[in-house]
């Protein structure tokens, strides 16, 4: 018990310079296993993902629509696959990010109390339901409706291949859902940093108070609400559990209402049984998914930079 | 000061107490151990090198490693190049069985090739509950898994829009499927699933879909339509009468009384009711 005091108040000078530097050893050796792991996933997915592009060809893999791994003649084309989850993205944050940003400035700026105790948690709670269960209820409740959809719009079409309702749009539905929780978190937190002598200024010089929402409001938090959108485009762009179950997974071109299959979900589908050069490929999706998600990290990095530079 | 000398005490206590535990464990492990061997009759020692089909691959690796755990003095490699090339390489003598997923042609027969089914690979073709189609001929089939049929009407049932379900590339279902159709890599898919529990949940939920899955997968939530008017079961496809099934052969260069004793031993061992029960674990049909 004397031992802690001892070492506190008298404290040779050669133990607690001992305490110091194994502190800061411990703090530098944490830090470096984020950057290691960063670093190993790195150098593993070239490893893993680069041989099958040059075995195959580059223009082969990226070019080529025809995916048929296990055939005699296998071609690895996944062109579809990568438009679809260029596509199914974007269109998730066409619809997900309005939703988004209106409702982070109905939590802001507009609601009532009472009504912001409720919208609140309940955004909260969205951002908490794991991506499973998104897909889950895609496959019960969207997909029914997806396929009634389907059938009053192609009735009369010969050539049409019903997909029972799992398609682009199933699919793009759910993400948008599922983005919905970094886009409002993020914007409501940049349109609360506004500063209120903007708001006090526009509304003095007359404008209402939508005109100040729209022109002064959300033109200053412009820079957290892109980067709200880049994390919703991450956020996307990296899911597979949700879309697999209501996405149909077979690699078509990516219209509305075609079974289709992301970069995400072709190796889930077939890791499971693939051997070789199927194995290798599968790979090649995962490097290329990554570059994806390294793009847009790069691109949020900018942004934040860029942001920062300008509120100063 | 104190505390720390009692939780070490504790410690080093438990730890003590955890080595004798571990102690005893392997010790009563070994000795059951070597009385199962005793029971097996087996100082037998050997290979059992295997080479063939990929469909075989669950087969093959299920069996070899329960026979292994039971005779722990015989090794069994499995290679998994082909039915044509494992059945190349027995009777080139470079392997010991062949394995195939097809009955064995006459010109192999003839080069002294002993066709042994030890096993039955059979595959339903499921629909939704409320279908009105209850059977279907291969063109049938072929036709709607190609999608020139894209409507029940043409098949006499309802006026309805089939929904293809099928599984992934890759699955040894799907390969086993479109092989006995003889059409590999025609297939136009609306929804490529990655298990037989997927493909099923989703031809239940899905009015007009159509599947297929693993015999023994079936389940009271979909409906199996039978095939040219042969109903999906066992003894139909024992029988032979029922097209999507295939035998998985193990063949053999002379019959299995001319082979080493670790090959009779596996034999023996497929056809024990402990092997029966390892086949049937991997969805297969047991042969008679």
């Amino acid at each position: 018990m004397d031992n802690k005091q001892i070492h506190t108040i008298i404290g040779s000078r050669k133990n607690k310079s001992a305490v110091e530097k194994a502190a800061q050893g411990i703090f530098t050796l944490c830090a470096f296993i984020a950057v290691l792991a960063v670093a190993s996933i790195t150098v593993y997915m070239i490893i893993n993902g680069a041989p099958a592009l040059f075995k195959v060809g580059v223009k082969d893999i990226l070019f080529e629509t025809q995916w048929r791994p296990s055939a005699e003649n296998a071609s690895f084309g996944i062109l579809w696959v990568i438009l679809t989850s260029v596509i199914g993205t974007v269109l998730a944050v066409i619809l997900g990010v309005p939703m988004g940003v209106f409702t982070a400035v109905f939590l802001a700026e507009t609601a009532p109390k009472k009504m912001a105790a409720v919208v609140r948690p309940a955004v909260e709670l969205l951002a908490g339901i794991p991506s499973v269960i998104y897909g889950l209820l895609g496959l019960m409740i969207l997909n029914p409706f997806m396929y009634k959809l389907e059938l009053a719009v192609f009735e009369n079409s010969k050539s049409h291949q019903f997909t029972g309702g799992a398609n682009l749009l199933s699919a793009v539905i759910v993400l948008a859902v599922m983005i919905l929780p970094t886009v409002i978190n993020i914007s409501e937190s940049a349109i609360r940093a506004v500063p209120d002598s903007l708001r006090a200024a526009s509304l003095a010089l007359g404008a209402s108070h939508m005109q100040t929402i729209f022109k002064v409001v959300l033109p200053a938090a412009k820079s957290g609400i892109v980067t709200a959108v880049v994390l919703g485009v991450g956020r996307a762009i990296g899911e597979a559990m949700a879309i697999t179950l209501v996405s149909g997974s077979s690699v078509n071109a990516p219209l509305p209402f075609n079974s289709v299959r992301f970069l995400t979900t072709a190796i889930v589908a077939e890791m499971g049984y693939a051997s070789g050069l199927h194995r290798q490929v599968l790979f090649t999706i995962g490097l290329v998914l990554f570059a994806f998600i390294m793009l847009i990290n790069i691109s949020l990095t900018r942004i934040l930079k860029k942001g920062e530079n300008g509120n100063a | 000061m104190k505390m720390r000398k009692i939780t070490a005490l504790l410690c080093a206590v438990t730890m003590t107490l955890g080595l004798v535990a571990c102690g005893s464990g392997t010790e009563t492990e070994s000795t059951t151990q070597t009385t199962e061997t005793e029971a097996s009759d087996a100082d037998l020692t050997g290979t059992v090198s295997m080479a063939g089909s990929t469909s075989m691959e669950k087969l093959a690796n299920a069996t070899a490693e329960s026979f292994m755990a039971k005779y722990p003095g015989v090794t069994v490699t499995a290679e998994f190049t082909g039915s044509s090339a494992g059945v190349e390489a027995v009777t080139a003598g470079s392997v010991d069985i062949g394995n195939a997923s097809r009955a064995l042609k006459d010109a192999e027969k003839e080069a002294g090739i002993v066709e042994n089914i030890v096993a039955i690979d059979g595959i339903a073709v499921v629909v939704d509950p409320a279908n009105t189609v209850v059977d279907l001929t291969k063109e049938q089939l072929i036709s709607v898994y190609t999608g020139e049929t894209k409507n029940w009407s043409e098949l006499g049932g309802a006026d309805a829009p089939i929904v293809v379900v099928g599984r992934e590339a890759s699955s040894g279902t799907r390969s086993a499927f479109e092989e006995l159709l003889e059409i590999e890599d025609a297939c136009v898919y609306a929804s490529e699933l990655d298990s037989t529990g997927a493909v099923i949940a989703k031809v239940a939920a899905t009015p007009g879909a159509i599947g297929y899955v693993s015999l023994d997968a079936i389940n009271e939530t979909v409906v199996a339509v039978s095939l040219e008017g042969v109903a999906a079961n066992a003894e139909n496809i024992k029988a032979g009468n029922y097209f999507l099934s295939r035998p998985f052969v193990m063949a053999t260069k002379g019959g299995i009384s001319e082979q080493s004793e670790a090959v009779q031993a596996y034999f023996e061992y497929l056809a024990s009711e402990e092997g029966k029960e390892v086949i049937a674990a991997v969805g297969l049909i047991i042969a008679d």
